[in-house]
């Protein structure tokens, strides 16, 4: 990887961006309706002012409420192009080429490197944005980038998630992705480094049954919808209502399937003390300073003892 | 009795034409029975032929037979002493997904499995071999005893899908899958996979992420079902045919695919028309596999299988 595409194209591309979005043009919020001005909501962290819903944001928006400040873009590998030949009403190539065109990404996943509360970590973000997240052979490709970066630097790796599930239009291909992406949070795990897994709306089947429920840390946004299986082929398989709040990240909190609901606005702290505690941890396991350790021997009857 | 699907009428015509010619002919008369022989040539000719080109939404129907051998005949038939082992310890007993020790062609073995149940209530207690949380968690279970005694695991695929249900989401079915494909990934025994039926999405991987995975000829692998697929990218659910197709759910595509690593021919007619020999040829497949890997070390396991899902799709 050169210096120019680590370091000095993504900020122009993420100065780019933000030139991109006009200062003057008005959202309308998806949950309230009301409108509000594009500005106000960035610097709110894309939460809407009036009802504190959590709108979807792609991985620039991303990038920036949770590094200190400038961050580096990990360079992903191209993956087979269209291995299947994939046709439905429309095909997969064309596909792939519209959702270039509206994100200005590859693809689903983008990694980054840089500093979270002074720490430094590595964070794949997912976009719902590009063909709705959809976990496909790049997506595997982006979360082995990822660890591997991890592992090498010996950093935390902080997986922000948002997708429907697999890519259909790789078939097979996007199935072995589950398996895939668990191998590559793993090593991440089994060298004792933080996997933290961040799970906005929406987080549902492959997905959530692989790497995005693995997390030695599970935090969710929110409201997001998280599960397994689509609402409507619940509803159609056991014919009845789902209970209100089914699915969403309060309700995961409730049974035990997730450690915590983070405002947006809150995330950042949250991972940087986090991350804070679980790697500076030099010294922990050894006496404090002021204890003197007794020989063995003379340690009283009843102490606690390993 | 032999239960046809709709692309074998011609095969079942010819068949009951046998069958009615047999039961009229009183005696041996020379003309018919030289005429059975005739139809019994054709029919049979027919159906190697049909067999011999299925197309995937076919294969999908033959994946799906109500006769195709199920996990608890393979236990029958290929295993002595096979123990059923139940629970999850934490929630509740799923026979959707079977296990157990038994002894296989010489060797203690772990086999796990999706049972889809046969008749009424059978498929009802087995609730067609769609698991729930407490199946894959108690597969997970399995797997780390079998680690522990130092088991070979082996799996009997045959799902179309973990269960839809409030319950089961209430439950972590997600989570309950991603650490079943974890434990596949992590244990440091040989682990063969064998998908003999429907390799139905996520609740097939969770038990596949196998050292060694092998394929019956006309069973089936697939990220979404073809009827799922057709409901979302075309917006029709007739067209599950046009998904089968352009999904590549056939053993023979996962093989160019270079998912699975050996395809086990199916007897004329698909695996339901003689059940045992289908059963003889994925037990010996599964011991050919098993004979090449049961001596290795804990680490090259679990690093040859981690290796072998990193390099899925990267070389074609
Ligand atoms: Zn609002």
């Amino acid at each position: 990887m050169s210096w120019l595409t680590e370091t000095v194209l993504p900020k122009i591309r993420s100065f780019a961006r933000k030139s991109d979005t006009p200062d003057n043009l008005w959202v309308k919020c998806p949950n309230c309706g009301q409108m509000v001005f594009n500005k106000e909501m960035a610097e709110n962290a894309h939460v809407c002012p009036k009802c504190d819903h959590h709108l979807r944001i792609g991985p620039a928006a991303r990038f920036e409420i949770l590094f200190d400040g400038d961050y580096t873009r990990l360079e992903v590998p191209e993956v087979a192009a269209d291995p299947l030949k994939f046709k439905d009403s429309k095909r997969y190539t064309d596909r792939i080429k519209e959702a270039r065109a509206k994100t200005g990404e590859r693809d689903a996943v983008q990694v980054a490197e840089g500093r979270i509360g002074g720490n430094r970590a590595v964070v794949a973000v997912q976009n719902f944005a590009f063909m709705g997240g959809s976990m496909g052979m790049a997506t595997g490709e982006a979360l082995v980038v990822a660890s591997d970066r991890a592992v090498a630097e010996h950093l935390p790796l902080i997986v922000v998630a948002a997708a429907g599930g697999a890519r259909m239009q790789e078939g097979i291909l996007s199935l072995m992705q589950m398996p895939r992406s668990i191998v590559a949070v793993e090593r991440v795990r089994d060298k004792g480094l933080p996997y933290i897994c961040v799970l906005t709306d929406p987080t549902t089947g492959g997905v959530t049954a692989s790497y995005a429920m693995l997390g030695d840390i599970q935090i969710a946004e929110p409201g997001a919808l998280i599960g397994f299986a689509g609402q409507r082929v619940i509803e159609q398989t056991i014919r009845e209502t789902l209970p209100p709040g089914f699915q969403r990240a309060e309700f995961l909190l409730q049974h035990g399937m997730i450690d915590m609901v983070v405002h947006r606005k809150k995330l950042k702290e949250t991972l940087a003390r986090l991350i804070d505690q679980i790697i500076n941890r030099e010294g922990t396991l050894h006496p404090g300073p002021e204890v003197e350790i007794p020989p063995p021997g003379e340690i009283p009857h009843g102490a606690a003892l390993p | 009795m032999v239960s046809y699907l709709d692309f074998e009428k011609p095969i079942a015509e010819l068949e009951n034409k046998v069958r009615e010619l047999r039961q009229t002919s009183a005696a041996d008369s020379g003309d018919i029975t030289e005429e059975v022989e005739r139809l019994e040539a054709k029919a049979e000719a027919l159906l190697r032929q049909t067999y011999a080109k299925l197309t995937p939404w076919q294969k999908m129907q033959v994946a799906r037979h109500q006769d195709r051998p199920h996990f608890e005949d393979y236990v029958a038939r290929l295993t002595d002493g096979f123990q059923p082992l139940a629970g999850d310890r934490r929630f509740g007993e799923d026979p959707a997904i079977l296990g157990g020790i038994c002894r296989f062609r010489g060797r203690s073995i772990m086999l796990i499995g999706h049972e889809k149940g046969r008749g009424t209530d059978g498929r009802l207690r087995h609730n067609f071999g769609m698991a729930k949380p407490e199946g894959y968690r108690k597969a997970i279970r399995l797997m780390e005893m079998a680690d522990r005694f130092r088991l070979p695991v082996v799996t009997l695929v045959d799902t179309s899908g973990a269960y839809p249900g409030i319950g089961a989401e209430e439950r972590g079915q997600a989570e309950a899958i991603a650490s079943s494909i974890e434990a596949c990934l992590r244990i440091g025994v040989p682990m063969i996979a064998a998908v003999v039926g429907e390799g139905g999405s996520g609740g097939a991987v969770a038990l596949a992420a196998a050292n060694r995975i092998i394929m019956l000829e006309h069973s089936v692998y697939s990220v979404i079902s073809p009827e799922g697929c057709a409901a979302i990218l075309w917006n029709d659910r007739e067209k599950a045919k046009d998904a089968a197709e352009a999904l590549r759910i056939t053993a023979a595509d996962l093989l160019k695919l270079k998912v699975v690593d050996e395809v086990v021919p199916e007897p004329s007619g698909g695996a339901h028309r003689d059940p045992d020999a289908t059963i003889d040829a994925v037990g010996d497949a599964v011991e050919r596999h098993l004979r090449l890997i049961a001596a290795a070390e804990p680490v090259a396991l679990r690093e040859g299988r981690r290796r072998k899902f990193l390099d899925m799709g990267r070389v074609l």
